[in-house]
């Protein structure tokens, strides 16, 4: 039991960091801009794809570098030339492109490198065990994923509170107007943010399209999840990102270890009388396994918190 | 946005002549398309048309952007299908002409479910919990596999003897004119629905939820209302998919089929009436036409999309609406040339784009990707530079001289607008 | 009975205090105006008794009946009707369309979805009616969108009354309105509101003068004065706290 709580936290850390990888990138762009990015996880799976070829031909390590930053330019050129011009057909329409981008990247991704994944490896000077804990051992590579995603959320929490960029970007989380009038270039700043959160979401995709999987329904697998963490978060709240990162990726994680469904409890319990076999929706429910709710559990939390608490964990303001 | 706007127009009860026109044409279009192909391209466009009728009830009406359609089209089919086999097995008294009504029924059950959810909100959090919902269903499906029959779905037979018309739905035919029926009736009460009060309000609740309050109507009940006479209608789609295909599986629920959904109507225009329908018509016959053709489908369809997004938000139907005035100053000529050149000089980087994304893909899908491509006639090798080379030349080209007619088009249209303004101003 | 009862109201938004202790009583039948300084509290004020904002503390009574934190919808079908300070009509509908989406609650249709609107003749007619009373029928099939800054306002103005509300509050109904505008548009308000209950907010005080039959003076959430205009011009607390000398100029 022991085991099985240590390694569940220790994959949720690894698994719930790259999630705020995602996810910062996410609700910074959405907070300034008011665009919610349905592409966004298609940036992470640009970053994991670039990243395999260019390591192809160079190798990880510099790819670890180049990817994210093809896919921050990329990023940049879709605010400058795409959504800059559906701006001024209001939210909707932002909403309808980005959701089409969505749809059209992962179609050009098969185009690219076709309809099953690639075989994108973790380097080979990673390859090892870092330590064995009872009789499970814990790979180097997910401690590699750990410290690049905390070092990245370091930098991160440095450059919004320590520098003036971070600054006028915080000022324009809360008051895009204003900002502007103070005579700062926001459309210049739009484009930065915009091809900074993409070039985040590469990074991600860089360091976990190798650990879980590279394929082109990787974006739309993801996509939704990190939807889920800025609401649950809170919109614009990096901290509230954070931890709800963290807490969807501990509910699925530990929702997967637990091989029981309430037939079980009941059956345990012995006394419940209204146990039938009969076959029908409330015996399947009976029997839906705890491992099996895992994917469903986020979006129970998604209705759930936009219903009973629109602003999320840590918001400031509704969604 | 600026471009959702239904056409008021003087609010007449609605010209029988149309009506007429649209019963006929259901009625004769087999007669002229014979073929079993058409005819079942037919009974899909029907379903088609009353899905994305029933989107834009939400989508245009009232403004609200629902990432989980389906889940109601899904869900009142995956209802008429248990009804179906439950009417085969005697104990369910209903004739079959009737199972898109239980379907209807299932949706509009479910929509006041989730309705009760989503329509206290607007904007983007409603469409954030639309979205949770249809992950929700689509992840959570499998778990159910008495009500949803786990991966192969729920089938049934068509073929039952309970019918009030005396067919047996045996060929094509018969079954394309029992969607035909009910495609007629769907589109008239959705249309007549937009001259009801709640119809009026949910273009009111679209336009300012706040005004809306002040003339005495809350927004959420009439975003509820429309939300579940939505569901509504988009559970006959689904009881009318039932009869056609005789089966349904859980993907129908998924984000898939309810991004197709928003694709098709916002495509045709959600700012008419007439818009989802041209936009199903159109999507269903390339869908079904282009699937023979090329794997790439779907990448045209996206970008088909988003060109409306960037360049056309009021999609088909807008660009017929604008045309109106033009056509009936008689001024048509002057745009004509200048639409041609456009035309021509588009297709040539039309052209370019094609053959790029089908080397593309024949490279990175085909069995055989060393073997030569067949494009129009034409056999193309993927390593050779030739047909690499064409198509990067006809892009450049096609883009360069594409960019200078447009303007020419807008040019002749400023014109055009000229010449129309001075004649309103004369009368 | 008052038509309307504001006693010992609050508003706080956070830790700023925005209406405190207000107390104010319109008469029935009585045209009413507020004036006073930007920033004083009259936008929050009309939001609070129309339902829009929640109150912080104490209450509103319209006709004997409390309505304080009552949803919108509902003050409105008791019968108290507003416009806003920046133009609020249904943009994507004609005038003529406006008018009648008013006048549907009143007509008792509700939500209904088996009426057709082209039918209802005798809500047609009344729209015609208030059309012709706006001086807007040469406008009644253009979309609001497209209409002129003055012309969406006066459409405001007709959608407001349309319902026939007993008591109407207006929110600076000649704001950015031309001289010649503003005169027509206080011609327009004095035959709507003819036997009604005004309640208006407005700066140019000609306006003022010219259309209310007494003046309450808000000054920083709290009402320093309330009587009929001459007595409001000599008040010496309200010269000093608000009008100043400007008074004399701007109603010369």
């Amino acid at each position: 039991m022991l085991e099985f709580v240590t390694f569940s936290l220790l994959n949720s850390l690894v698994y719930g960091m790259l999630l705020f990888l995602l996810s910062s990138g996410l609700t910074l762009i959405f907070s300034m801009m008011g665009v919610l990015n349905f592409a966004h996880a298609s940036f992470y799976m640009i970053g994991a794809y670039v990243a395999y070829q260019v390591s192809t031909w160079v190798g990880f390590w510099p790819a670890l570098l180049i990817a994210p930053g093809i896919v921050g330019i990329i990023g940049a050129l879709v605010e400058r030339y795409g959504l800059r011009k559906v701006h001024q057909y209001g939210q909707l329409a932002e909403l309808l492109f980005t959701f089409g981008l969505a749809f059209i990247i992962e179609e050009l991704v098969i185009m690219i490198w076709g309809r099953v994944g690639v075989d994108y490896k973790i380097p080979s000077s990673l390859e090892f065990t870092l330590f064995d804990l009872f009789d499970t051992s814990f790979p180097a590579y997910k401690a590699f994923m750990l410290v690049i995603s905390v070092s990245i959320f370091l930098v991160l929490y440095y450059v919004l509170v320590r520098t003036r960029v971070g600054l006028i970007i915080q000022a324009a989380l809360s008051h895009p107007e204003m900002v502007g009038a103070l005579g700062h270039d926001v459309p210049k700043m739009f484009m930065l943010v915009f091809g900074g959160g993409s070039a985040l979401a590469g990074v991600a995709g860089v360091i976990g399209g190798n650990a879980l999987i590279t394929e082109p329904a990787m974006a739309a697998q993801l996509g939704t999840i990190v939807f889920v963490v800025i609401v649950v978060g809170g919109m614009g709240s990096l901290t509230g990102a954070l931890v709800a990162s963290l807490l969807i990726s501990f509910l699925q994680t530990f929702a997967i270890g637990f091989d029981y469904s309430l037939y079980d409890l009941v059956n345990a319990m012995d006394t419940w009388p209204f146990l039938s076999e009969a076959a029908g929706p409330w015996n399947d429910l009976l029997h839906v396994k705890v491992a099996q709710t895992g994917p469903v559990l986020p979006y129970l939390l998604l209705v759930l918190v936009l219903v009973v608490r629109p602003k999320g964990l840590m918001g400031v303001r509704e969604t | 946005m600026s471009s959702s706007i239904q056409n008021p127009g003087p609010s007449k009860i609605p010209c029988y002549g149309i009506w007429c026109v649209f019963a006929l044409t259901i009625m004769l279009l087999p007669f002229f398309f014979t073929s079993r192909f058409s005819i079942s391209l037919f009974s899909q466009i029907g379903i088609s048309c009353v899905f994305a009728l029933s989107y834009n009830m939400l989508l245009g009406q009232g403004g609200m952007l629902s990432f989980g359609h389906a889940v109601f089209m899904g869900l009142g089919g995956f209802i008429a299908v248990h009804a179906l086999n439950l009417i085969s097995e005697n104990t369910l008294p209903v004739p079959l002409e009737l199972l898109p009504l239980i379907g209807g029924l299932g949706g509009a059950f479910f929509g006041s479910i989730f309705g009760y959810l989503c329509c206290r909100r607007e904007g983007t959090p409603f469409a954030l919990i639309t979205l949770g919902i249809v992950e929700l269903f689509a992840s959570g499906a499998l778990m159910f596999p008495s009500f949803f029959g786990g991966e192969e779905g729920v089938s049934g037979n068509r073929m039952i003897k309970n019918t009030l018309t005396g067919f047996d739905f045996g060929s094509e035919i018969e079954v394309y004119f029992l969607i035909g029926s009910w495609t007629f009736l769907c589109v008239l009460c959705m249309y007549l629905q937009t001259q009801t009060p709640l119809g009026r309000l949910a273009n009111a609740v679209r336009d300012n939820p706040i005004r809306a309050s002040f003339i005495g109507y809350n927004p959420s009940h009439v975003r509820f209302l429309q939300f579940v006479l939505s569901g509504f209608f988009a559970g006959t789609a689904g009881g009318l998919f039932i009869i056609r295909y005789e089966i349904i599986a859980y993907d129908a629920l998924g984000l898939v089929p309810s991004g197709n959904v928003l694709f098709m109507t916002y495509i045709g225009g959600v700012g008419h009436f007439m818009g989802p329908i041209l936009g199903a018509i159109l999507i269903s016959i390339l869908q079904l036409v282009l699937i023979h053709y090329t794997e790439a489908w779907q990448l045209y369809f996206g970008l088909l999309f988003m060109a409306m997004v960037l360049w056309a938000p009021g999609g088909l139907s807008w660009l017929l609406i604008v045309h109106q005035p033009v056509w009936k100053a008689g001024l048509m000529s002057k745009l004509l040339p200048s639409y041609l050149q456009a035309l021509a000089t588009g297709l040539i980087f039309f052209l370019g784009l094609i053959i790029f994304i089908e080397i593309n893909y024949h490279l990175s899908l085909s069995i055989e990707p060393g073997a030569p491509l067949e494009l129009f006639g034409l056999v193309m090798d993927g390593h050779s530079v030739v047909p690499w080379s064409t198509a990067i030349s006809c892009l450049i080209l096609g883009l360069w001289l594409f960019r200078h007619s447009v303007k020419m088009v807008a040019a002749q249209w400023d014109a055009v607008m000229v010449i129309i303004t001075k004649k309103t101003l004369e009368r | 009975m008052p038509a309307l009862t504001l006693n010992n109201l609050h508003k706080n938004f956070g830790k700023a205090r925005v209406i405190h202790g207000l107390n104010l009583t319109v008469e029935k039948g009585e045209r009413h105006a507020i004036i006073g300084p930007n920033g004083a509290g009259k936008s929050t004020l009309f939001n609070l008794i129309s339902g829009l904002y929640p109150v912080s503390t104490g209450d509103i009574t319209m006709n004997g009946r409390t309505i304080s934190n009552l949803d919108s919808h509902l003050i409105h079908r008791l019968g108290l009707s507003r416009s806003f300070q920046v133009t609020n009509i249904f943009m994507g509908m004609s005038v003529f369309e406006n008018i009648r989406c008013a006048l549907l609650w009143p007509a008792g249709l509700g939500y209904s979805f088996w009426h057709l609107c082209g039918r209802l003749k005798g809500v047609n007619a009344k729209a015609e009616a208030i059309i012709e009373t706006i001086n807007m029928m040469e406008r009644r099939d253009v979309l609001a969108d497209v209409l002129s800054y003055s012309e969406q306002r006066t459409l405001e103005l007709g959608v407001t009354i349309a319902s026939n509300p007993d008591i109407i509050l207006l929110d600076e109904p000649t704001a950015g309105m031309s001289h010649s505008e503003t005169e027509q548009a206080v011609a327009l308000i004095r035959k709507v509101t003819e036997g009604k209950t005004l309640l208006i907010v407005e700066h140019d005080m000609s306006v003022v003068f010219d259309l209310a039959d007494r003046i309450s003076v808000l000054v920083y959430g709290n009402i320093i004065a309330t009587d009929s205009p001459e007595k409001i011009r000599n008040n010496p607390a309200v010269q000093a706290a608000y009008l100043g000398s400007s008074i004399k100029t701007t109603t010369c």
